[in-house]
């Protein structure tokens, strides 16, 4: 459709619009993780949120279509987290090796449910998707008109960058959250209930993972397979990271990484016969040198997982 | 970070273990009953498939212990130095890699050094990919937990590569490799699938704990782990490079059961040599507490749960991907545990452990 006409044009406008879907699970889970860490936490289980929302919003999809599926899955996530909060915030144990286990647990139920309900010979499983939605007159300019083509969810993720930034940054409760990440002790001697703040941050953390899951699904594949977010809630974690613990910082390092994964499709089209292995360690590769770069400048919260 | 102990053992740790493991599996028959599953009947064919016969003990369970044991060993030297190592199993394929590559030209030599510069091969390809994460820490500052994370995709993807470019099985038909010359092949115990590296993996296992328990180096790495500004402030402890050491250490016992599969198990290299080595063998760890000789049983431990829920698939059609839920329930179960243990033995202020 995009390809139809041809041109330059045209092949840097679909290259924008790969970076621009590639990259919004990540930025949805990266939303997340970045009030996650800004309370003082490391959640791991990011990516078992992301796989819960991805397996809950195939079966909330395929019983009520994709808005219930999008509920579900923000359920899931958030029932996982709640799992992690528990253990950690509340039992004291490690964030890091919890947050890993959390994922295998996500693993190992996601792949039993799906069995479970779907049977084990893995037919493909087909659901309804959201239909792309045309932002009005300008989804006709060039190169910017194929961008502005995105299913729901998707402009869902990049309006949550400047909501969540003004939660943090310019009110009260911001003020607090960041407080229990940066200095916890003091925080807590000004009356901040530093553990039900961490709570409530892991949670809307494991809502957006959900959330981050069910656009994998219901707004790109149109399926689940098992282990299918592929390693994208670690990602997340190095985009928050990358961004420097900021909305629009995670919006830029959601989009570079995008690009980054894009590029492969650029190639394949201009016939430069590449390894298609390169452009996979390509983002993960170039995202360790930009924390490189990055870190020295920025720190993380301060008390960023001292449990 | 001082999450982890790293004490003596008492009992205390091995009822909250075998609490642990027996969470796990209660955890595992009460999903599986609300499923809908005969629990009972998928326990037993748990056990049968890992316990069954000696055959099925010797050349399923002990021969997959094999990579547990010796990665845990490495997660556990990277864990008492404070250094989170969960790129293992990107450090198990850059062994399996170089080892494979190193197995193929290796025609005309005798067995006994053919062998060992596969597994030497092995070993460092498993250094050199966590002298990375080692070095960006040391340098920038880098959160090893990310860079490991992030170097285990590469490593997938580079053994994709290998598999598909150019270490390709010479008909270029199947993403795999050829098989490496049979003199650099372990050796068998008669009778069994068992390789010879179970018994390296146990000498390795003494050795890590003569290291802990009797040498200054031991001392240093504990130090460094359990209170790192302490050590930094003694002026002895280069904090730093002990625990960079401890990782590309851990790296290299990574890139060890790396080439120890290939050389033992597989012959080639295939995408898929690993069903999850590197993030099993953190349970592996953790269950022991983090010491070498108890490693050796949870490893069989782990083992015996992963082939066993092989056979639960086969005789009683339960997936066998449930099983990382028993794996996930024994982690938190021994973190929780560990976490009320520190909380008893050192009173904190309300809160100040939130």
């Amino acid at each position: 459709m995009m390809l139809a006409e041809p041109g330059v044009l045209a092949l840097v406008g679909s290259f924008a619009a790969a970076a621009v879907r590639i990259s919004s699970p990540l930025l949805i889970a990266a939303i997340g993780e970045t009030v996650v860490e800004r309370s003082g936490v490391i959640n791991l289980g990011l990516e078992g949120a992301m796989l819960a929302g991805a397996l809950a919003a195939a079966i909330g999809g395929s019983i009520e279509g994709p808005w219930f599926g999008l509920v579900l899955a923000a359920g899931a996530g958030l029932a996982l987290m709640a799992l992690f909060a528990g253990v950690t915030i509340w039992l004291g144990a490690d964030q890091i090796i919890a947050g890993t286990a959390v994922t295998l647990a996500a693993i190992g139920l996601t792949g039993g449910l799906y069995r479970l309900i779907y049977g084990a010979g893995g037919v493909g499983l087909s659901l309804p998707t959201f239909s792309a939605v045309s932002v009005p007159v300008l989804s006709r300019v060039p190169v910017l008109g194929p961008i502005l083509q995105q299913p729901v969810p998707v402009y869902l993720g990049f309006l949550s960058v400047p909501l969540v930034w003004l939660f943090l940054f310019r009110s009260r409760f911001g003020l607090a959250l960041r407080a229990a990440g940066e200095a916890p002790d003091a925080a807590r001697t000004a009356g901040v209930p530093v553990r039900w703040y961490r709570t409530a941050a892991i949670l809307f953390g494991g809502a957006m993972g959900g959330l981050a899951g069910a656009t994998l699904v219901l707004a790109q594949v149109g399926t689940f397979a098992e282990r299918m977010t592929a390693g994208r809630g670690f990602v997340a974690i190095a985009i928050v990271v990358l961004g420097r613990w900021h909305p629009f910082g995670a919006l830029a390092a959601a989009l570079l990484f995008g690009l980054l994964t894009a590029l492969q499709f650029l190639f394949q089209a201009s016939g430069i016969a590449i390894p298609y292995q390169w452009f996979l360690m390509l983002p993960y590769a170039l995202t360790l040198l930009a924390l490189a770069l990055v870190r020295r400048r920025v720190a993380a919260p301060a008390a960023l997982a001292k449990g | 970070m001082t999450m982890l102990s790293v004490t003596r053992r008492g009992l205390g740790d091995w009822v909250a273990s075998l609490a642990a493991v027996l969470a796990g599996l209660a955890i595992l028959a009460l999903g599986l009953s609300v499923a809908g599953y005969d629990a009972a009947g998928a326990l037993a064919a748990l056990w049968h498939g890992a316990f069954g016969s000696w055959y099925a003990f010797t050349s399923a369970t002990l021969v997959r212990a094999i990579p547990l044991i010796t990665i845990g060993l490495g997660i556990a030297l990277a864990f008492r130095a404070g250094a989170l190592n969960i790129g293992a199993e990107g450090q198990f394929y850059a062994g399996a890699i170089l080892a494979t590559w190193t197995g193929l030209h290796l025609q005309g030599w005798p067995r006994f050094p053919a062998v060992v510069m596969v597994l030497l091969a092995g070993v460092v390809g498993g250094g050199l990919w966590s002298l990375v994460p080692a070095w960006l820490k040391r340098r920038y500052g880098v959160l090893e937990v990310i860079s490991t994370l992030m170097l285990n995709f590469v490593a997938e993807a580079l053994t994709s590569l290998m598999v598909q470019g150019p270490l390709q099985e010479a008909r270029g038909v199947y993403p795999q490799s050829d098989s490496i010359v049979a003199a650099a092949r372990l050796p068998l115990i008669p009778g069994t699938r068992l390789h010879w590296g179970f018994a390296l993996s146990l000498f390795l296992a003494a050795l890590l704990w003569f290291l802990f328990r009797r040498t200054l180096w031991g001392f240093q790495l504990r130090a460094t782990g359990t209170n790192p500004r302490a050590a930094r402030v003694s002026g002895r402890i280069n904090v730093g490079a002990v625990a960079a050491a401890a990782l590309i250490g851990s790296g290299m016992l990574a890139g060890l059961a790396g080439s120890m599969e290939v050389s033992g198990v597989s012959y080639a290299l295939f995408q898929s040599l690993s069903p999850g080595y590197g993030f099993t063998a953190i349970a592996v760890a953790l269950l022991a507490r983090l010491d070498p000789r108890v490693i050796v049983l949870t490893g069989v431990l782990f083992a015996a749960l992963e082939t066993g829920a092989a056979g639960m698939q086969r005789d009683a059609g339960v997936p066998a991907v449930v099983v990382y839920v028993v794996e996930a329930v024994i982690i938190l179960v021994v973190l929780v545990a560990d976490a009320g243990a520190r909380r008893r033995a050192a009173p904190v202020p309300e809160g100040a452990a939130a």
